[in-house]
């Protein structure tokens, strides 16, 4: 189909869809004016029976953590597929190892953008340990510190150190980091069916409301989703970075 | 005004969709597609707000203190998580298609055309 005649399809299928999505989006309950029955109870008790203070987590990790054990496998299996697409090919091989000296600098790379990478590795360490153990406090939990600490490989690699960023982050370790981390979200729901009785139901103490250690599995499903999510992300950026950088050949080029 | 937030994200939906068809690189429609996606989470923060709620975390308020609703904006942290999966896999797709077509346009992946 040509350009053309894909845009003039296009064009008549919006503004048909268009129509149809503002009206369905029109018989929603007014902007502000809030009618869910399940968001004022969570609200109102969250806090008394969860002992966390963002109920955001307590729903993902606790209220709701049935559901986040499949969104965690599916990243997992999605990491999964991303290795798979983008595996050595027959036509392609590996480029003979490079010596330290002459390492691929990431091109462009100015003096100042690799000091700078550099420096704020150990900040993205802190922030993401933070923001992964303080999820039943104030916001953030495993999923969103998970990525700030995969983002601190990623600043080696900035900082122009493509090998040692394998150095930093070898493979085999990242892959069991991200299983274990998978693995333990699961092992907090046995835990639950043993010594609770049902899957994935609290059986830890709850603690004192606003103190680090509250919330019951809580924290420790967050430390598994943290371990999972920042394993997941390192082995999808160094998929990617494999291909940029150390892999050759492909029919084409 | 108390439509905007839904007509926000109708917009970028078509907006992200016209990115999709019209697209001359495979980067760019992955891209669009994540601006379709990110309708959904203005959609579904629209829906849990209600007036003069504040954030759902109680931290620093009063625990009777009137919040929006927590449960979308889980939601949300599952259809952003989602979505970077999608995008990754994606991703890895255009990669492959480049190497087997030397080429980022969509109009060049001739295996997919007939």
């Amino acid at each position: 189909m040509s350009r053309k005649a894909r845009l003039v399809l296009f064009a008549v299928a919006a503004a048909g869809f268009g129509v149809v999505l503002v009206y369905g989006l029109a018989g929603l309950p007014a902007f502000g004016d809030y009618k869910g029955v399940y968001g004022n109870v969570i609200n109102g008790l969250g806090v008394t029976v969860r002992h966390a203070t963002d109920l955001v987590t307590a729903l993902n990790f606790d209220i709701r953590a049935f559901d986040t054990l499949g969104e965690e496998f599916i990243l997992f299996a999605s990491v999964l597929g991303v290795v798979l697409i983008l595996r050595e090919m027959r036509e392609e091989q590996q480029r003979p190892a490079q010596e330290e000296s002459e390492e691929h600098t990431f091109s462009g790379a100015s003096e100042a953008l690799r000091a700078l990478s550099l420096g704020v590795i150990p900040g993205l360490l802190v922030i993401g340990v933070y923001i992964v153990v303080h999820g039943q406090l104030t916001p953030g939990g495993g999923f969103q510190g998970g990525v700030i600490l995969a983002a601190g490989p990623l600043a080696v690699f900035l900082a122009g150190r493509y090998l040692r960023m394998k150095i930093v982050a070898p493979h085999t370790l990242v892959e069991i980091g991200e299983a274990a981390g998978a693995a333990g979200y699961v092992l907090v729901g046995f835990g639950g069916l043993v010594f609770a009785g049902v899957f994935l139901k609290n059986f830890l103490p709850l603690g004192a409301t606003g103190h680090l250690l509250s919330g019951g599995q809580l924290a420790v499903a967050s430390v598994a989703v943290g371990l999972e999510v920042s394993g997941a992300f390192v082995i999808a950026f160094s998929e990617f970075l494999d291909q940029a950088i150390a892999v050759r050949g492909g029919p084409e080029s | 005004m108390n439509f905007l937030p839904f007509a926000i994200a109708a917009w970028l939906f078509l907006i992200g969709l016209y990115g999709v068809v019209s697209s001359r690189n495979l980067i760019h429609a992955i891209l669009s597609l994540t601006v379709v996606q990110s309708a959904t989470y203005v959609v579904l923060l629209g829906i849990g707000y209600s007036k003069g709620g504040q954030a759902p975390i109680f931290a620093d308020i009063a625990q009777t203190s009137k919040a929006v609703d927590p449960v979308v904006q889980v939601l949300v942290l599952t259809d952003i998580v989602i979505g970077a999966t999608v995008t990754a896999m994606l991703l890895a797709l255009a990669v492959q298609a480049h190497k087997r077509f030397g080429s980022l346009d969509p109009q060049d992946l001739r295996a997919l055309q007939d």
